[in-house]
């Protein structure tokens, strides 16, 4: 057992740090899945993902492979594309998925647009997937602040997101700090995809992000036990997807968000809250 | 134009009038078209003034990952000549070809060198013997086996690893078949082209002979590099290194975990005598090794692209030389200090 699981963490520091990394992910987005997932904004991640990658991209072609130059252009390009379809979602008819879909379309065709036109054919791949397996100090401060900067601010916010998540015409009646509430949720959402696209990848990271936080919707009801649930699942997969990564010779960041998947798997078959099994005994306790 | 200029601008004509023993014909230079910066300088080598070169992948450029424009379609097919590597480096080419509507003759230079699989790489890990070449030729009938091989390999071109401009050896064919379809383009220079391309060849030939001498002074047991991609198995054969590789053969695969952790064993065991980075890939992972195993990165190797001019690997000769370079700088520090001692016992 040992052998198994702590050896692999026990003899290698870069399995140490994949691990320390993954987890720091876990504990800042999971929780803003749970919220994503709430808020009927699960593919907002995917969409704020792409639209951060051209932004790194160019903070990439003019700073090279440097972290702080990549996180500047894709927070940049992240909060720009999250303000302009929020304010556009609450100014016009458009509705916030709508705005948001022709924001990051425009700013994923810019992005590739300015890096063709420097011609420089640069290694962009690694950039799309990063390695959890090269994280340097660094890489691993930043995801440390940006994870507190999300715990801490979720916890002073926990209740204006929450409604702005649950009812926000209810929120927007009764206080004018809706609108805030959302861009600072919005702010929190890209700052996790840049970390978590450190270490996983501008692509893989949405599904740290959200398998953890669906999965948890089959065990539990209250928003806390969610946010537990989903971070719980969201470590379980980091460590048990290393493991396989050492194990069997897998690429490391599939190899964490498939075992997230699994979990997802397992939760939609066994869940207590309306997973397929639980729902089909209950058909049958009802009839009788 | 000053006095001076014209005068070694003439004897420079002059020069070369003798050379081409008196019979360049003054046609108009044709155009070459390179798919990326290495062929273009050994085309240039031979071409001379003979043709205008350029290349399609800049430098520093990957070829593996390239997006044509459609400026690169028109300069194609506004070409006399092209010239690939093949090997299925180039998979973009056969569609770039077809929207160009390019219909000129295809030089592709690596026609009839000793290729090397992908599944020799493993067996020379395994084995270390790296001189007997015939089994490599046996290889070449294998062509039909090629869609299943991809298939079960992890990457992303053929069987056959296309890297191998790294040899100079190998690189003797390429300029033997650059210089052939040049002779073929530009009849009326063919005497001056192929005289180049035999003073060329000479000269690759002598740094190599330098090189054999060179790497073969090293300590035997210390001759592993690890390095970000996997294409210096051609150069590795020839100067009995071996080379390894935290991912696949190609930039686009991910490593594992079990690589990078049986990499850092290696090192741990002996037996490694340097770890670098490449000009065109990610330098992460090769930092975060050489961090744990406490070796230094060296300098950077060129692999897949030349510098820019002002660089250190300018020419495609530069660049062997400048690999060599660093490569023995590294692999004699890795000597004197005892690195590769653990492995003797």
């Amino acid at each position: 057992m040992v052998e198994l699981f702590l050896q692999p963490f026990l003899d290698f520091d870069f399995m140490r740090r994949a691990l320390f990394g993954c987890v720091v992910i876990a504990l800042g987005a999971s929780p803003l899945g749970v919220f994503l997932m709430l808020r009927r904004m699960s593919l907002t991640g995917d969409a704020m993902a792409h639209a951060i990658l051209p932004g790194a991209a160019i903070g990439y072609l003019i700073g090279g492979l440097s972290l702080s130059a990549m996180t500047f252009g894709g927070a940049i390009a992240g909060l720009v594309v999250a303000f302009l379809s929020g304010l556009i979602a609450r100014t016009t008819m458009l509705k916030e998925d709508a705005s948001l879909a022709t924001f990051y379309i425009i700013s994923l065709s810019l992005g590739v647009l300015i890096i063709s036109i420097r011609g420089d054919n640069v290694d962009l791949i690694h950039i799309l997937f990063g390695t959890v397996l090269a994280l340097n100090n660094d890489a691993l401060l930043l995801l440390c602040a940006i994870t507190s900067a999300t715990v801490l601010a979720l916890s002073l916010l926990f209740r204006l997101i929450l409604m702005e998540s649950v009812d926000s015409q209810f929120l927007a009646s009764v206080s004018g700090w809706g609108a805030a509430a959302h861009y600072a949720f919005m702010a929190l959402v890209v700052f996790n995809l840049i970390s978590g696209f450190h270490a996983l990848g501008s692509l893989m990271v949405i599904g740290i992000m959200l398998l953890p936080a669906v999965s948890a919707r089959f065990w539990a009801r209250s928003v806390g036990h969610l946010i537990v649930i989903a971070v719980l699942i969201a470590v379980s997969a980091s460590v048990l997807g290393l493991l396989a990564s050492f194990h069997f010779s897998l690429p490391s960041g599939p190899s964490i968000i498939l075992t997230a998947g699994i979990f997802h798997l397992f939760s939609l078959f066994f869940g207590r809250e309306g997973g397929w099994l639980s729902s089909y005994f209950r058909i049958l306790k009802v009839k009788p | 134009m000053s006095r001076l200029s014209r005068s070694i601008l003439l004897s420079t004509v002059a020069a070369s009038l003798c050379f081409g023993r008196g019979a360049v014909a003054q046609s108009d230079p044709i155009q070459v078209v390179a798919s990326f910066s290495i062929l273009r300088d050994m085309v240039e080598q031979v071409a001379g003034s003979e043709a205008t070169v350029t290349s399609l992948v800049g430098p520093n450029g990957d070829t593996h990952f390239f997006s044509p424009s459609p400026a690169d379609a028109r300069r194609l097919s506004n070409a006399d000549l092209l010239v690939i590597n093949g090997l299925e480096l180039e998979g973009w080419m056969t569609r770039l070809i077809e929207a160009s509507g390019f219909d000129g003759p295809i030089v592709v230079a690596t026609d009839g060198i000793a290729s090397i699989t992908y599944d020799d790489h493993e067996e020379h890990e395994e084995h270390e013997d790296h001189d007997d070449h015939e089994d490599h030729d046996d290889h070449e009938e294998h062509d039909d086996h090629d869609d299943e091989q991809a298939g079960h390999d992890n990457h992303d071109h053929g069987a056959f690893d296309p890297h191998a401009w790294q040899s100079l050896k190998q690189a003797a064919v390429y300029v033997e078949n650059i210089s052939t379809a040049l002779q073929k383009a530009q009849p009326g220079s063919a005497d001056a082209i192929a005289s180049r391309a035999a003073e060329y060849s000479a000269d690759l030939a002598a740094l190599d002979a330098a090189l054999q001498s060179e790497f073969a002074a090293i300590d035997e047991h210390c001759r592993m590099i690890i390095t970000s991609h996997d294409v210096f198995q051609y150069f590795g054969n020839e100067y009995g290194l071996t080379f390894v590789a935290p991912q696949g053969v190609s930039t686009a695969s991910e490593a594992s975990a079990r690589d990078v952790a049986e990499l850092i064993e290696q090192v741990r065991d002996g037996g490694v005598g340097g770890i670098f980075v490449e000009n065109i890939t990610d330098t992460r992972l090769i930092d975060q090794i050489a961090s744990e195993t406490g070796l230094t990165v060296g300098g950077v190797l060129y692999s897949g692209a030349l510098s820019e001019a002002d660089g250190p690997a300018p020419t495609y000769r530069a660049m062997i030389a400048h690999n060599a370079d660093q490569l023995l700088t590294s692999l004699r520090a890795a000597e004197e200090s005892g690195l590769c001692d653990d492995h003797h016992d």
